[in-house]
């Protein structure tokens, strides 16, 4: 787990480091992932050290929106008289956006013969 | 012996209080999940949010000396983006096989998303700078912030937006995704990720560790894709 930790805080280091450094429009997390996903890639024998960890960590992403949804609250006010509208637009764009998206996937995966196992 | 007020006004200066009540409001939302048959209508995530919501209301707690517990949580989003890097390694061999839905629906997907926002939010007679603030909400909160920066919105209201964004994709997804038939766990993450990003993602985990790593890849692509987007939808308007 300790290993664990500190690959992971190192893959974040760096990317925050060289999002800033290079003025990346990404975050240092996202970064981080890649720079992860490469170091795994490049040497397999990091999966079976972060396993573990990385699971454990994984199996309760939905908590860690917790605080900056209890932010959100708070903010209502900000929405101002358009709140209905606005509202209005999130959800409807959200439906069409998973339904768009999941189409798509599956017609060109149909066409491609990408299909899965 | 110490009186109550006493002991409240000491514990309440610390991190632990609201950070114990983070985790306790969250199991309890998990907990109504579990009952409820994992229903996705029943969000974990909604349920700790109003709960501490509530709670902060009744005790005229600040948000700011709530974050002083809750940060412990709230940082650990950094170190879990990273790990998702795992999933996203089990499933390569499967990504791989699918790179060209994946690309189709990441364009159809993110133009969608800040596409349609922004027209019918437009069309409600909604403008200028919300309108900015509203078309990279389909991306991380970090990336969708800093995007709405570069564009003229707002970032708090975009951070609200993201949110929003986030939890509306959690709870409609199953219950869309089923009505449409759709069978295949690989479009259905991905879709839900491009849309709902690391909300969705977490969502899709609860219900398939192929839909939840789909998922990681589509929030992780729609990050670079917003910053292209974003402005491009936004060009469109009359």
């Amino acid at each position: 787990m300790l290993h664990a930790l500190v690959l992971i805080l190192m893959c974040q280091l760096l990317g925050e480091a060289l999002a800033r450094g290079l003025g990346l429009p990404l975050p240092g997390p996202v970064l981080g992932m890649v720079l992860m996903l490469g170091l795994l890639v490049a040497v397999p024998r990091v999966v079976a050290v972060i396993r573990e960890t990385a699971t454990g960590i994984l199996a309760h992403l939905s908590l860690l929106f917790v605080p900056a949804g209890v932010g959100v609250v708070g903010h209502f006010a900000t929405l101002g008289d358009k709140a209905v509208a606005i509202l209005v637009a999130v959800v409807a764009s959200t439906v069409l956006a998973i339904a768009a998206g999941a189409l798509t996937f599956a017609a060109v995966a149909r066409l491609t013969g990408a299909q899965d196992d | 012996m110490t009186d109550f007020a006493e002991i409240w006004s000491y514990l309440s200066q610390g991190p632990l209080l609201w950070l114990t009540a983070t985790l306790a409001a969250y199991a309890l939302g998990d907990a109504c999940f579990r009952a409820a048959g994992r229903s996705p209508l029943v969000n974990p995530v909604l349920i700790a949010v109003a709960v501490l919501a509530v709670l902060l209301w009744l005790t005229a707690t600040p948000y700011s000396t709530y974050f002083v517990g809750a940060q412990f949580v709230h940082f650990l989003l950094g170190p879990a983006t990273v790990a998702l890097a795992l999933p996203l390694f089990d499933t390569l061999p499967r990504l791989r096989r699918a790179f060209l839905p994946v690309m189709a629906a990441l364009v159809v997907g993110s133009l969608t998303a800040a596409g349609s926002a922004v027209a019918i939010a437009y069309a409600l007679g909604v403008d200028g700078q919300i309108l900015a603030s509203l078309a990279p909400k389909s991306a991380t909160a970090p990336v969708a912030i800093g995007i709405s920066q570069n564009i003229g919105g707002s970032p708090t209201l975009t951070a609200v937006l993201v949110i929003l964004t986030g939890i509306t994709g959690a709870v409609i997804a199953t219950p869309l995704l089923n009505l449409l038939g759709m069978k295949d766990w690989r479009a259905r993450g991905f879709a839900v990720g491009v849309t709902s990003h690391g909300i969705g993602t977490a969502r899709a985990f609860q219900v398939n560790p192929t839909a939840g790593a789909f998922a990681g890849l589509g929030m992780a692509l729609n990050a670079i894709a917003t910053a292209l987007v974003a402005p491009f939808v936004l060009s469109l308007l009359p």
